[in-house]
């Protein structure tokens, strides 16, 4: 066991993924000679060669759609995005190929290939920086959505995404890439795409989040439950596709109350999916209308003004006792 | 039926009038007063200063994360400079020298780097559109826009700026193939300052130049010197008359250099030599032409010194105005549409409770709901 960043978790999980299976390959912008511009793919290109870290071209849509060939070829691309801004120039290779491949050709060939791109607010970047769009991917059928919360999760879901036999668009909190550090094992690690975490049990209400918005929500936690003595249920979702249905559900027949939590805005967002689960599934055992702290459907603004329109734990707060005492 | 040659209409020259000594070809200087002479190294110059001031407010945390244009003066100011006010500008976001010059407050760019969407809102009269971040998407809309020139027949033209590693998305590709197919007045300037972060240029494309990328779309493509500002304005006076009389696009690669960092969060110890750096310092754009406009009489010491005066002022003017500024923090619901629809109300109340239960009322601001939807622009 080791103490690491989630920097340094994702790192790994390259490294030892590159290591294992010679059809691995890492494309995208700076992530050879300059390390990434987050530092994530430090030492790959030394320790790899050229051939296996690839500095592209300013290029999104061309890593994308490279990607493709190479998985119809035979490899395994992790294709970073540098960020998630930049990632729309490859959504048409990736909606109209990457989610097709399999379904077009009735499996003969298929797109085992990452997406990866730093995503959220909170670092104080520059326009189209700091937005969380993953609402966008989760649409599209053929893709899996994966997006960790720490460095544990985050290095056992790249390794299963890397090794999942379809495309996996995974979403990194950049926020949270070197904001605190976990034991993470010294064994090469996996996790089953498609499974919720239920960080805190509790009864009286169920908080789901994922990604970046765990951490606004786990610092809720000390006040809900010291303050207004309560006892919360948390889930981390891990991952929006597969969405966990059944964790999901089994907590809110529990509690009866729910909150979801995310920085992404709020129309079509993923909590309005998550909402259409419980209200399917257990709609009967809902005491109080289900809230939503989500980010607004703005533009996010530039940094200065960033704070507010991001979710933070008075929001959480505020919301669980508007559900807990309806 | 036999195999030959295909001779192309269109052709790709290089240019160089200044070299880095100062020394100038004078048959090939561009006739200019004295007076336009120091205009435009005050424009350098003050980009320059511009630049190291605000690596300044980085450092001391007044702004965030900030991209320098030092050393790539000239590639910037030389096109703005012959442009007409009419004209259109569309840079990326290495162009102050430009942009400063064109009449963007200075303040503005302080803003927009130091994280306030006013930054990118141009002063009326001004028709230049504001910093771009994704990189070559500038170019399309600057195709755009040229089209807009030619549609209303009135003489104006575009003028775009993208770097060498903009030259390898598909948005560049697909606006000069456009503005070649519809033979628009778009003058579109590459600068090529060797580095896309990390990227060498030589390894961002097989092409042995920029320019010759014009071809393929149809018009001509001429690389000069960027750090001649005589070779970058007279490169760019032509592309712009051109483009004035009908005669469609030009493609321009300014040969430059990134002095600096690609931007403060960067590390170029990480890709590049210092003796690059260096070697590259001795082609600066602001001392080959110093030295020229003291040579022949232009400027002297003196002169520049209260150059220097006058620039340190108006840029400190600037930092305090931008300083002085304060956000209004429910400005971003008055401008996602022109009225705000219903769903967006309700958040907006959302949105002032929360303000008022972290600030015990200090928060909310004065504006009435009804003000915010009705959109002043
Ligand atoms: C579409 C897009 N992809 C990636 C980025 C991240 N990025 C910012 S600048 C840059 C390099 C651009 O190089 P170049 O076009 O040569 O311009 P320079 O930075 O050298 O001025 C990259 C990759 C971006 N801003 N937009
Ligand atoms: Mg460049």
């Amino acid at each position: 066991m080791a103490q690491m960043t989630m920097a340094k978790a994702l790192n790994l999980a390259m490294r030892e993924a590159l290591a294992e299976d010679p059809t691995v390959l890492i494309l995208g912008q700076d992530v050879g000679q300059d390390e990434g511009v987050f530092r994530i793919t430090e030492g790959l290109l030394k320790e790899f060669g050229p051939e296996r870290v690839i500095d592209f071209p300013v290029a999104e849509s061309a890593i994308a759609g490279v990607s493709v060939g190479l998985c119809i070829a035979g490899y395994k691309p992790i294709a970073e995005m540098q960020f998630s801004g930049f990632g729309y120039h490859a959504f048409h290779q990736i909606e109209n190929h990457a989610s097709r491949f399999r379904n077009r050709t009735r499996g003969r060939f298929t797109c085992p290939m990452v997406v990866r791109m730093p995503y959220g607010g909170g670092i104080r970047a520059i326009e189209h920086h700091s937005e969380s769009r993953e609402a966008i991917w989760a649409h599209l059928p053929g893709l899996k959505v994966v997006i960790p919360s720490g460095p544990r999760n985050a290095r056992a879901l790249l390794r299963a995404s890397i090794f999942d036999p379809d495309p996996v668009m995974f979403y990194e909190p950049k926020a949270s890439y070197r904001a605190f550090k976990e034991e993470v094992p010294d064994e090469p690690e996996t996790m089953e795409i498609g499974k919720a975490h239920v960080v805190r049990a509790g009864s009286d209400v169920t908080i789901i989040s994922y990604g970046a918005s765990m951490r606004p929500v786990l610092e809720a936690v000390d006040e809900l439950v010291d303050e207004y003595q309560l006892d919360p249920e948390i889930i981390d979702l891990l991952s929006l596709v597969p969405l966990d249905t059944e964790t999901i559900t089994a907590s809110v027949k529990k509690t009866g109350r729910c909150v979801v939590v995310h920085e992404a805005p709020r129309n079509c967002g993923p909590a309005a999916e998550i909402i259409a689960r419980i209200v399917e599934n257990a709609l009967e055992f809902l005491e109080a209308p289900i809230q939503r702290v989500t980010g607004y459907d703005l533009v996010l603004p530039f940094f200065n003004l960033e704070k507010p329109y991001m979710p933070d734990p008075t929001k959480v707060i505020t919301a669980v006792r508007e559900v807990v005492n309806y | 039926m036999p195999r030959k040659k295909i001779e192309l209409e269109n052709h790709v020259e290089s240019l160089s009038i200044l070299d880095a000594d100062g020394n100038a070809d004078e048959s090939l200087v561009p006739k200019l007063e004295p007076a336009e002479m120091r205009k435009l190294l005050r424009g350098m110059l003050l980009a320059r200063r511009y630049d190291e001031r605000m690596l300044k407010l980085q450092r001391q945390g007044r702004i965030g994360t900030y991209g320098p244009a030092l050393g790539q003066e000239a590639a910037s100011l030389g096109p703005a400079y012959v442009l007409s006010k009419n004209d259109w500008m569309i840079p990326s976001f290495r162009e102050p020298a430009g942009m400063l010059y064109r009449g963007w407050p200075m303040d503005k760019l302080i803003l927009w780097w130091g994280g306030n969407e006013t930054g990118s809102s141009v002063p009326e009269g001004i028709r230049d559109t504001p910093i771009c971040v994704p990189v070559a998407s500038q170019c399309l809309y600057g195709a755009g826009v040229a089209w807009g020139c030619k549609l209303r027949g009135d003489g104006t033209v575009a003028l775009c700026f993208v770097g060498d590693g903009g030259t390898s998305e598909g948005d560049f590709h697909e606006a000069m193939n456009v503005a070649g197919a519809f033979n628009l007045p778009l003058v579109c300037v590459i600068q090529n300052n060797q580095w896309a972060i990390s990227l060498p240029r030589k390894k961002q494309t097989a092409s042995s130049t920029l320019a010759q990328k014009a071809l393929a779309y149809g018009f001509n493509g001429i690389q000069v010197d960027g750090n001649d500002i005589f070779a970058v304005l007279t490169a760019a006076g032509e592309a712009v008359d051109r483009a004035r009389r009908g005669g469609g696009p030009t493609l321009i690669e300014a040969v430059t250099y990134r002095l600096g960092v690609h931007t403060t969060a960067d590390d170029p110890k990480k890709y590049r030599t210092e003796d690059e750096v260096e070697a590259w310092k001795c082609r600066d754009p602001l001392a080959r032409y110093y030295k020229y406009l003291k040579k022949h009489g232009i400027l002297d010491d003196k002169a520049r010194d209260m150059m220097e005066e006058e620039i340190a002022e108006e840029i400190t003017a600037a930092v305090e105005k931008a300083e002085r500024y304060e956000p209004d923090v429910l400005e971003p619901w008055r401008y996602c549409f022109a009225t705000m629809p219903n769903f967006l109300e309700g958040q907006l109340e959302e949105f002032q409770a929360y303000l008022e239960s972290v600030s015990g009322g200090e928060g909310r601001s004065n504006h009435k709901r009804s003000e915010l939807s009705e959109n002043v622009h």
